[in-house]
């Protein structure tokens, strides 16, 4: 969905870009749905953490970025990762841990990265991609590149040090770097009201300087169109902006996580509230056939098993490369 | 050759490399103002304040931009002021930059320097003279860069901002104002691994670095001039480290003895000792031991300070006991 040049427009009645829109969050919410299966069936090990109810926002966020943009993500971050370009299938390796991987099995769910796309890393410590992001902003701003990067973090991440220095030091130096926000609710098992004080995330970044707005993350219109302006502003060089997208993430925490103690009537009512069936109702309003609809998800289930498959019969990676990718000065040897 | 102290040849190879790469620049607190020790003094009125850039009091975010700025192509120089200050910079250099060449499959260059005085200093206590470098050995993805006077200060800084891998750069920076010699004109890299060979003799090997060194050769020379002639190697790296030169000189002396400002227990000596057991076996060894402070943290006061720092006499009287 990334463009080549310039921010495009925002969606407005553009129903070939709704409709990407609608196909990105189709995709992400497949992506998780066949991961969570692979992982039932033993089939992925290791931690999984599943965005399922969250699809709107990178799906937004990223219909507004270039390709030379970079995303750093975290350990929910499947859906940043497909957003910003990365391959579904070689995804799916990684998650597997297998041969061709994007990070040759190193790395699994929690630290999928693809370069090639800007997508800077998914990250396994809450907050950890926060100075990575407004670094990489330094260092375009320093090379004259006009290419913004991007971070995407939990309401978790509002509480640790790094939010406030990541955020003041973006102010500080007019970086080119959008803050989002995806704010589900839940710090890992936590709710995210019962231990944070004072008026939430976007008054925050507000009093450190970083102008922040509020928004319905499960609406993908208002997502794209939010981003849009607030990346427009950004490449603009007006210093950097967040967004502050609400949603509700419909499981636990990781894949074995029931989330027991939460409300299911609570569950229900987010599920009311889904994202990608509030934009399917747009689309069929807006005249999309039916059938348009069914053949994205049909594409999306083949696109996601056939990864499935691919990646449960790839070999593992060779012993040797457990020594290699360390450093080069240094480097010992199996 | 000239001769200047050791932080300014610091600054001239931070200098040099910076004119030879506009992708090479410095943040850090109050580095627009020379950084506080001088190490950058002058530099901002040559290449301005986008890159040499005076940080707020923020570790974390210090670290972890120079990681993020090296992910984009360029190659920063993350001063962190006084080493005890990593501390708050840890999930930035332990969880971040060591590993994510690895975790990412080698898709990462995470080329930065980390660079960080260490060590004791002037009755500085317990927050601002500690020697860690023994916990960095131990983490992967890293190199360690330990040098002990001016002319490997320059040639090993050099080598670090050129390096593709991260490099933790402790300057000794109780050293700071020792005079020493480099050469006119271009600096040249120092690589990495290759230990100095300080001192020649076939009565003991003592393997050491950084801080310490120049007591080592006081102590070296006090045998010297009682008739004992030891081997002294300042290592200069401990990650990677010069086994072979270690070895070689334990292939004529039999008896090792490591020094080190660092706590004894725990610290870099016992790898470099277990290490020699394994490569030369048990009767390739007659003694080996090792010297470094008490299990304490650095006190205030100059008498009890005096307890941590490891005296020219402290070593003459171990060398004595390794080769009773």
């Amino acid at each position: 969905m990334a463009t080549a040049g310039g921010t495009p427009a925002a969606a407005g009645d553009n129903l070939k870009r709704l409709t990407d829109l609608y196909r990105m969050m189709v995709r992400i919410r497949t992506f998780e749905e066949t991961a969570l299966e692979a992982y039932k069936a033993g089939e992925i090990p290791g931690p999984l953490h599943v965005s399922f109810g969250q699809e709107a926002i990178p799906a937004g966020v990223c219909a507004s970025l270039r390709h030379d943009d970079r995303l750093t993500s975290n350990h929910r971050g499947h859906g940043h990762a497909l957003a910003k370009g990365a391959d579904a299938a070689t995804m799916y390796l990684e998650l597997y841990g297998r041969e061709g991987g994007y990070c040759r099995g190193k790395g699994g769910s929690m630290h999928i990265a693809d370069f090639s796309v800007g997508m800077l890393g998914a990250n396994g410590v809450v907050g950890g991609g926060l100075p990575i992001a407004v670094g990489a902003a330094q260092g375009l701003k320093l090379l004259k590149s006009d290419a913004i990067a991007v971070c995407m973090f939990g309401d978790g991440a509002t509480n640790r040090g790094p939010f406030l220095e990541a955020l003041n030091w973006a102010a500080i130096y007019a970086l080119p770097v959008l803050f989002v926000c995806e704010d589900n609710g839940v710090a890992a098992h936590t709710e995210t009201r019962t231990v944070t004080a004072g008026e939430g995330p976007a008054a925050r970044a507000n009093a450190i300087g970083v102008p922040a707005v509020t928004i319905d993350g499960n609406d993908a219109l208002v997502v794209e169109e939010t981003v849009a302006r607030l990346v427009a502003d950004i490449r603009a060089g007006r210093g950097p902006r967040m967004m502050h997208a609400k949603t509700y993430r419909w499981t636990g925490h990781t894949a074995t996580d029931a989330a027991a103690w939460r409300d299911p009537k609570e569950v229900e009512a987010a599920k009311q509230r889904c994202p990608i069936a509030r934009l399917k109702a747009v689309l069929i309003e807006r005249g999309l056939a039916p059938s348009a609809l069914d053949e994205i998800s049909a594409a999306a289930r083949t696109e996601m098993q056939s990864g499935r498959t691919a990646a449960h019969t790839a070999p593992w990676p060779g012993i040797p490369s457990a020594f290699e990718d360390v450093q080069d000065v240094g480097a010992v040897h199996g | 050759m000239a001769e200047v102290t050791l932080v300014e040849a610091g600054r001239l190879a931070v200098l040099q490399e910076m004119r030879r790469d506009p992708t090479v620049w410095v943040l850090g607190e109050d580095v627009g103002r020379g950084g506080l020790w001088g190490q950058y003094r002058g530099l901002i009125d040559e290449f301005g304040p986008e890159r040499i850039v005076s940080t707020p009091i923020s570790e974390s975010t210090i670290m972890g931009a120079g990681l993020g700025a090296a992910l984009v192509g360029t190659r920063p120089i993350i001063e962190m002021r006084i080493f005890d200050f990593v501390m708050c910079a840890m999930d930035e250099l332990v969880n971040q930059i060591a590993k994510v060449r690895y975790m990412f499959g080698g898709q990462a260059k995470p080329a930065v320097v980390v660079r960080t005085p260490h060590g004791m200093w002037r009755n500085s206590a317990a927050q601002h003279s500690q020697m860690l470098e023994a916990w960095f050995a131990h983490l992967p993805g890293v190199v360690v860069v330990a040098p002990s006077n001016a002319e490997d200060e320059a040639g090993l800084l050099v080598s670090a901002i050129r390096s593709d891998d991260p490099v933790l750069f402790f300057d000794p920076k109780d050293h700071w104002l020792v005079p020493g010699k480099i050469a006119d004109g271009e600096i040249a890299a120092i690589p990495f691994g290759k230990a100095r060979h300080a001192r020649q003799g076939d009565a003991l090997t003592i393997v050491t670095w950084s801080a310490i060194v120049p007591n080592v050769l006081a102590a070296a020379d006090q045998l010297a001039s009682e008739g004992i002639k030891v081997d002294v190697l300042d290592l200069r790296t401990i990650w990677p480290w010069d086994q072979d030169a270690v070895a070689a000189s334990l292939s004529r002396t039999k008896r090792l003895l490591v020094v080190h400002e660092a706590v004894e227990v725990g610290g870099f000596g016992a790898e470099v000792i277990a290490t020699m057991i394994d490569r030369l076996g048990p009767s390739g060894l007659k003694v080996a031991k090792r010297l470094g402070a008490p299990r304490i943290p650095v006190p205030f006061a100059p008498p009890l300070e005096n307890e941590v720092r490891i005296s020219p006499a402290r070593i003459v009287a171990a060398a004595k006991a390794a080769m009773a």
